[in-house]
């Protein structure tokens, strides 16, 4: 996975032929990384949550946690046995929450998460599709953190590295499967 | 709640993780919140497994799912059964090329979207979704993918709330469900 380039695993090939470029979304100048083509392809759905769990499966994590998608936290959540924590745009989540503010590529918003989902000294991994400029990541590892979790990783399929998202990561590794440049 | 299919052992476990919110979003309404259920690792890995195990090996070749909801249960269930997942959007969501099918509100209406090209006539598919209340959504899904010639063997929720009557809204098409929420 990353930053191996001797061992690259012969499955992220596949996976990354299968994610779609659309350019000018959702506005001009972004080549947006279209993931559900992935999802209709099986094996380069599965390879993908399989890459993860094999990473993921022996180190004790007992929280998944995804902003906005969950469609890669769920599945990893119930291979590894641990819990799967969505974080939501505001006032999706019913219950008592807490919130983190951060800013989008484009834009500004909040991220919230059910106050009791996450104990403190649980062992947290944090998933998303694609890491850009980090803001995202960094509000889900505050608010990880704010509760008492340990924030173990990050784990994204896609890495646009030259918006340098792995600098906002408060210090914590990030494994991403797929490079855009 | 009650429990649908009473037999199967897992369902009482899987309902009593579900916890029921008064007045969400709005006054009146008793919001049933699966998020609850996806801290017990045990209820989501069974929510799972009863969906895998009505529809591994019955040709299934599509599992779509509504947003948002939909995509925490539709993905696993794909992955399991060997079958793509297709998410279904809110409008302005998808990248690609999309279809929409609106459908009604209690005040006026909404659409959902799906990509061009993401399935094909002549595709089986099931449709999860966590809850089914109206069943306006879901029957906009159902409509959405019968237009480009899938067939929909199932739909397929962790929650019924029978009074609202969800049911008729999705015709001739089947829906099978775990828990019945009177």
């Amino acid at each position: 996975m990353s930053g191996n380039k001797e061992e690259v695993d012969p499955r992220i090939n596949g996976i990354k032929t299968k994610i779609r470029v659309v350019p000018d979304f959702p506005k001009k100048g972004i080549m947006f990384q279209d993931i559900t083509t992935v999802l209709l392809d099986p094996k380069a759905f599965k390879d993908t949550i399989d890459l993860f769990v094999e990473r993921y499966r022996d180190k004790n994590i007992s929280v998944v946690a995804e902003a906005r998608g969950f469609l890669f936290g769920p599945p990893i959540a119930l291979a590894i046995g641990a819990k799967f924590v969505p974080l939501r745009k505001p006032k999706k989540l019913p219950g008592e929450t807490i919130f983190e503010e951060y800013e989008l590529e484009y834009g500004n918003d909040r991220l919230e998460m059910h106050v009791g989902a996450v104990e403190a000294g649980d062992r947290a991994l944090v998933v998303d599709d694609l890491i850009a400029t980090g803001g995202t990541l960094c509000a889900a590892i505050n608010l990880l953190e704010r509760v008492g979790a340990e924030v173990v990783e990050c784990a994204c399929v896609i890495e646009l590295p030259e918006l340098k998202g792995r600098q906002k990561l408060k210090g914590k590794p990030l494994c991403m499967l797929v490079e855009y440049r | 709640m009650a429990t649908e299919d009473g037999q199967d052992p897992r369902i009482p476990k899987i309902a009593s993780s579900i916890r029921v919110i008064p007045d969400f979003p709005k006054p009146g309404i008793m919001f049933h919140d699966i998020t609850t259920l996806l801290l017990d690792t045990e209820a989501f890995k069974d929510t799972i497994d009863l969906f895998v195990e009505r529809y591994k090996g019955k040709g299934i070749s599509v599992v779509a799912g509504v947003e948002a909801r939909g995509f925490i249960f539709g993905p696993p269930i794909a992955l399991a059964i060997g079958a793509k997942f297709v998410p279904m959007r809110k409008p302005k969501k998808l990248p690609g090329k999309v279809i929409s099918e609106e459908y009604s509100l209690e005040y006026g209406t909404d659409k959902i979207e799906m990509h061009v090209g993401a399935v094909e006539p002549g595709e089986r598919a099931i449709i999860i979704d966590d809850l089914i209340a109206t069943g306006g959504t879901l029957s906009a899904a159902v409509r959405l993918l019968e237009r480009v010639g899938v067939k929909i063997v199932e739909c397929a929720c962790v929650i019924e709330l029978p009074e609202c009557k969800g049911r008729e809204k999705l015709g001739e098409t089947p829906l099978f469900i775990l828990i019945s929420s009177a």
